[in-house]
Order: C-alpha cells, then structure tokens, then sequence
C-alpha cells in the first residue's frame, strides 16, 4: 500500500477548497473525542440513541439484517455479520488484515480532490469495511450507522465497499446526531467495487442538526454486468452538506442508478450531484433527484459523460419550491464524447400548480391536505431493483416523524 | 335541489357568465347543450367553487344554503361532486389513492370498494397508475367517473362525461352515471340531481334527463325536454334552437 505517497499527496490538499459548495473551516472542529465501550449486539444501544438510528433506517433489532457496523464518534462499538459470505468490519481492522486492501485505497476517489479528502486521510477515524465474497447473496441488508455524539466534533471516516464476483449486496447507512449536538463537521470516504456480474445497492439517510456541515465524498467502480444502485435520502436540516458522488462503469454493460430526494428547510444548504462516466460498451445510467426547498436552497447537479458509442444515460431532476425564500439550481448536464451515444436530460423546478391542488380539494380534501398528498407523489420516486421490504422501508423513512405535516 | 340566481361569473376580468339562472329540483337530472365556449364549463366550475371563475353577482344555493362564497372542499364535502371534462394529470397521486381518498371523506371507506368500484368502469389495469398521467381520452372519463362513485355526491355535476369514450365502455359509463344519480329508484324517490354537459348527446341513449338547457354566449336562452332539443340543435343548429324555443 502506497500510504506514504497518499500522506504526501493529502498533505498538499490541506487547504484546498472544494470544487464547488460553500468552503467551511476546519479549524473550527474539534479533533478529539472520548472512547466509547464496545457493545455486545445493537440491543445494547441506549433508548436515545437507538431512538436516532432508528430514523436513518437503523434497526437496532436487527432482524431483517444480514449484518451491522455502529460508529460513535471515534469509536467502532459494534461490527458483526450474521451470514457467511459477508465481512464487516472497520476498515481499521481490515487494512491489518488484509495486505491487498491498499489496491482498494483512494482508487475510486482521489486523494487529494480536496481538503476534505485530505482530512479524511491525514485525521481518520476508522469507517466500515463491507464485502460480499464471490457468489456471496443475502436477502436482507448490512446496515452502518455513524453517530456523533460530541459537539463540535469533526468525524473523518473512510469505507470500503466491495462486491466480488456474482455476489449481490444491499447496504442501509444512517448518519446522525445525538439530540443534543447542534454543530459538528462529518467527512466520509466511500469507495465502492462493484465486480464482475456483481449488484450493490446503498441506501443512504442523513439526519442532521442544525449546524452541521457535511461533506461525503463517494466514487464507484463498476465492471462489467455489475450493478450499482445509490439512494440517497436528506430530509432534515443540515447548515451545509456537498457531495457529488462519481460513478464509472468500466465493464461492458455495467449499470449505475441513483434516487437522491432532498427537503432543505430555512437555513439549510444543499449542493448535491451525481456524476457517471460511462466507458464500456452497452453501459447505461439512470440519475433521478428530487428536491423541495421550504425555504432552503438546493443546488442538484447531474454529470454524464458517454465517452464510447453504444451507451445509454438519462438524467431527471425536478425540484419543488414551497415558500417564498426558498430556491433550487437544477444543473443537468450531458457529455457526449463519441458517435452513438444515447443520452438525455429533463429538469423542470415550480410551485405546485393549482389546478392540481383545486382538482383534489374537488374530491373533499382541504388545500393542506391535496398539497401533502401532492408532495408524498412527488416524492415517491419508483426505485427499481430493490428488495420489496427495502422499498417499505425506505417510504418508512420518509414518513418518519411526519414528513408531510413538516413539508407544509 | 340547486338554485343559480341570476350568477355573473367573470375570469381574469372577462365575463363569461351572465346573469345565468337555473333551477334543478331534489331527484332531477338536467342536461346542458351549448357551442364551444358558450360558458357551460365555466358554469360547473363556477357551482365547484374554482376561485379562477369569480362571481360577480348573483347566488348559488344548494338545498337551502347559500354557498357562493364557500371553498372547493366546503362544496365538496357539502355533498357536491364534478367530473372534469380536461382533469389535470396528478404525478405521484395514482388512482387507488385517489379512490381511498374519496371513499374516506365521504366516510365511506372500505378496502374492498376500491377494486369493486374500479371493476365497474374498466379500471382495474390503470389503479396504480398516477391520475390522468398519460391517460386516453376515455381512460380519463372512466377515470373521474369512478372517484365519482368513490365520492358518491349528492349533486352530480359531469363534463361531458360521453366525449372520446369508445364504444365498448359507453354502456360502462352509462350505468355508472345512472347509479350515480340512483336511477334505480322510482322517480319520486329519487334524492340526487344531475347537471350533465354534452355535446353530441351520445349520453342521453344511456341516461334518461329530465329536462335540457341551451347556454349560449355565457347565458341560459331556452329549456325543454332533452330530446326535442337535441333534435332541433341537430336539424337547425344552436342559434336557430335558442331562438324557437325562447
């Protein structure tokens, strides 16, 4: 593992701003936080902060889990698989234990893309390590929650996701704050591996305070007839949050889809995208957003680029302003580098008309009531490929704490 | 029974009602003829209560209550219900739930209705579809006909219900409005009114109407038994009707 290099090449991205998104001081986050006593099983968390996870999809239960990873601050308390063929773990631990991990170390993101990637390497604090063996499939998901319990606390993680060969993999990650914690910075790595005839799919929910700022920086490599499906969920305020997630299909027909749905009350900036390179032949790319500002503002990108013929990609994004201070950038963009390629692109941003909202009252709702039932379709996007019971609980997660009664 | 008294009706400053009276007594089904843009629909959105068609003057009494000046959803819930003839396509609303919606409030509410009200109108295929999202002409009438049934109101107001239906279903649709209206029942026990717009009549072979209306220029000019009116409209034009019958 070249770990010396990657230092050094951290090193001279330390003070290097983000590509895009307001900057944010890392000073002004605290390094150090105290040690947290392991737990023997997800049981063993307290009624609060099971009473957190539980509204970014974590089951402290763990019922219909196939295995589960909880961080809290700098402390991995509990890391567990229930099926064989799955490894989870910190990643930590997993760079002791296996010596090939360093090809899997900042390939899919770079290392010195910004400070933030940089901090990620120079101040880690573990992360969660998941692979699925070859042929490896569970019906239920791994689940991972990173929890900050601290103030003030900058939380700097680093995953690794793999998927061998023919092994199917479905990830639900949580992120949150204790009740009580109102700012705090959260930087997290994902690398995924998507392998040959491999499926991933990774639900992300984030439910943040106030004052938080937050900064995912994410790539995936995807090979050939493997299948990489990214949900990202953010219905709670946050101060800042800015990722813009990169895919790339490198095998023939590898497949890439993201669902990304975002709420940004008053006070909260959202600077959210996914990118896709699509570089083999038949490969194809379906990124959907959905955004409503209450008051918030929203920036949603969207990238492709079809660098060789016979690709096909379609990018959506539609956002819904409510209130009068809120705004949404829609930012679609479409690469097209070789003859042949199929790519298109829709982006619409209003108000809901009224038409819409006067036909339901017809039926007998009130205004509030035909804009709720208006807002809960808009937000139901049609995620396809997930498990029945993964779709269930992702319309949970939105109607978490009621959603709709908050949106209006 | 509902009363339009003398009702101006203007949108964006135009008017496109005047001074429009017409009587519908408990039980009665009334048809309206009318050319493109004589204000028939301007009419039934005007009794919907859309706030786009103000009222300028006149009233609105539906059995016995003023209700000029209620919301859509007053109106609604009063016992007043309108299939529209153009119905704005919902996203992310598919019909089941708008079937679950009506049937709650008209506390009505019953798993099972869903499925046998959809079966009525040939609806089944299209319950999870979003409302009116890429739906067919037809698609769309049988669609507003069974949140009707759904709704079940006490006033039946219907937007050329016959338009783009084919064949096949206009009998569906025929029954529906007639067990929409309990045609069932002897006439004097009948509860519910009827404002039916058509334009080509087709819907009277299905459903019988007491009595036709002609609106012409944003004003009622003649009535009469529907079929002699549909005749006259058919042998002289509607200029022609208005004038004879006036």
């Amino acid at each position: 593992m070249s770990e010396v290099t990657d230092k050094e090449k951290a090193k001279t991205a330390e003070m290097k701003p983000a590509a895009v998104g307001p900057d944010v001081d890392l000073a002004a986050y605290s390094a150090e936080a105290e040690e947290h006593a392991e737990i023997q099983g997800l049981k063993g968390l307290s009624n609060e902060v099971k009473g957190r996870a539980v509204t970014v999809g974590i089951d402290a239960e763990e019922a219909c889990r196939s295995g589960s990873f909880f961080q809290v601050d700098h402390s991995v308390i509990f890391s567990s698989a229930y099926r064989s063929g799955l490894e989870v773990m910190s990643t930590t631990a997993a760079l002791k234990k296996y010596d090939w991990l360093g090809d899997y170390w900042w390939k899919a993101v770079q290392v010195d893309a910004d400070k933030f990637t940089a901090q990620a390497e120079l101040k880690r604090n573990h992360g969660y390590f998941l692979r699925a063996l070859p042929g490896a499939r569970a019906e239920f998901p791994l689940q991972a929650c990173l929890y900050m319990s601290r103030e003030g606390l900058a939380q700097n993680v680093h995953n690794i996701i793999i998927a061998e060969e023919g092994s199917e993999l479905h990830i639900i990650t949580g992120c949150t704050t204790a009740p009580k914690v109102r700012t705090g910075l959260h930087v997290g790595i994902s690398e995924f591996y998507v392998k040959k005839n491999a499926l991933v799919t990774f639900t992300m929910i984030h439910n943040w305070a106030e004052d938080v700022a937050v900064r995912p920086r994410t790539g995936a490599i995807v090979e050939e007839n493997g299948v990489f499906m990214s949900n990202y969920i953010c219905m709670r305020p946050v101060r800042t949050l800015q990722m813009y997630p990169t895919a790339y299909c490198t095998g023939e027909n590898a497949t890439v889809r993201s669902n990304t749905i975002l709420f940004a009350p008053e006070g909260s900036h959202m600077d959210v995208g996914f990118n896709v390179f699509l570089r083999a032949k038949g490969s194809r790319a379906e990124v959907v957003a959905r955004a409503i500002s209450k008051g918030g503002h929203i920036v949603t990108r969207g990238h492709l680029t079809g660098e060789v013929p016979g690709i096909k990609a379609h990018l959506e994004c539609r956002g819904l302003i409510l209130s009068e201070n809120g705004t949404i950038l829609a930012i679609p963009e479409l690469d097209g580098r070789a003859s042949g390629v199929d790519m298109s692109h829709e982006a619409a941003v209003g108000k809901i008309a009224e038409e819409e909202i006067q036909y339901l009252m017809a039926r007998g709702l009130t205004g509030e009531e035909a804009t709720a039932a208006i807002v809960r379709g808009f937000l139901d996007v049609e995620i396809k490929g997930l498990p029945e019971h993964l779709k269930r609980e992702i319309k949970g997660a939105l109607k978490m704490g009621g959603e709709e009664k908050r949106l209006l | 029974m509902i009363e339009i008294r003398n009702l101006s009706v203007s949108v964006e400053g135009k008017t496109i009602l005047n001074g429009v009276n017409l009587h519908i007594r408990q039980g009665e089904t009334i048809v309206l003829f009318g050319p493109n843009g004589s204000g028939k629909t301007s009419l039934l959105k005007a009794i919907m209560g859309i706030p786009q068609y103000r009222v300028e003057s006149g009233n609105i009494i539906y059995r016995g209550q003023e209700i000029t000046k209620c919301s859509i959803d007053e109106r609604a819930r009063l016992g007043i219900g309108m299939a529209f003839q153009r119905p704005p396509a919902v996203r992310g609303v598919r019909l089941e739930a708008m079937l679950r919606i009506c049937m709650e409030k008209a506390g009505a509410f019953k798993e099972e209705r869903i499925h046998e009200t959809a079966e009525k109108l040939n609806c089944v295929d299209f319950l999870d579809r979003d409302v009116n999202v890429g739906f067919s002409g037809g698609e769309i009438k049988r669609s507003e006909l069974v949140q009707l049934l759904a709704q079940d109101p006490d006033f039946v107001m219907l937007d050329e219900p016959d338009s783009g239906v084919d064949l096949v279903n206009i009998n569906l649709v025929g029954k529906a409005i007639n067990e929409l209206l309990g045609k069932d029942k002897k006439e004097d026990r009948r509860t519910k009114e009827g404002l039916i717009i058509t334009h080509a009549g087709h819907i009277l072979d299905y459903v019988n109407a007491d009595r036709a209306y002609v609106m012409l220029n944003g004003t009622v000019t003649s009535s009469g038994n529907p079929r002699d009116i549909l005749e006259d409209i058919r042998a002289k034009g509607y200029e022609e009707c208005a004038r004879c019958l006036r």
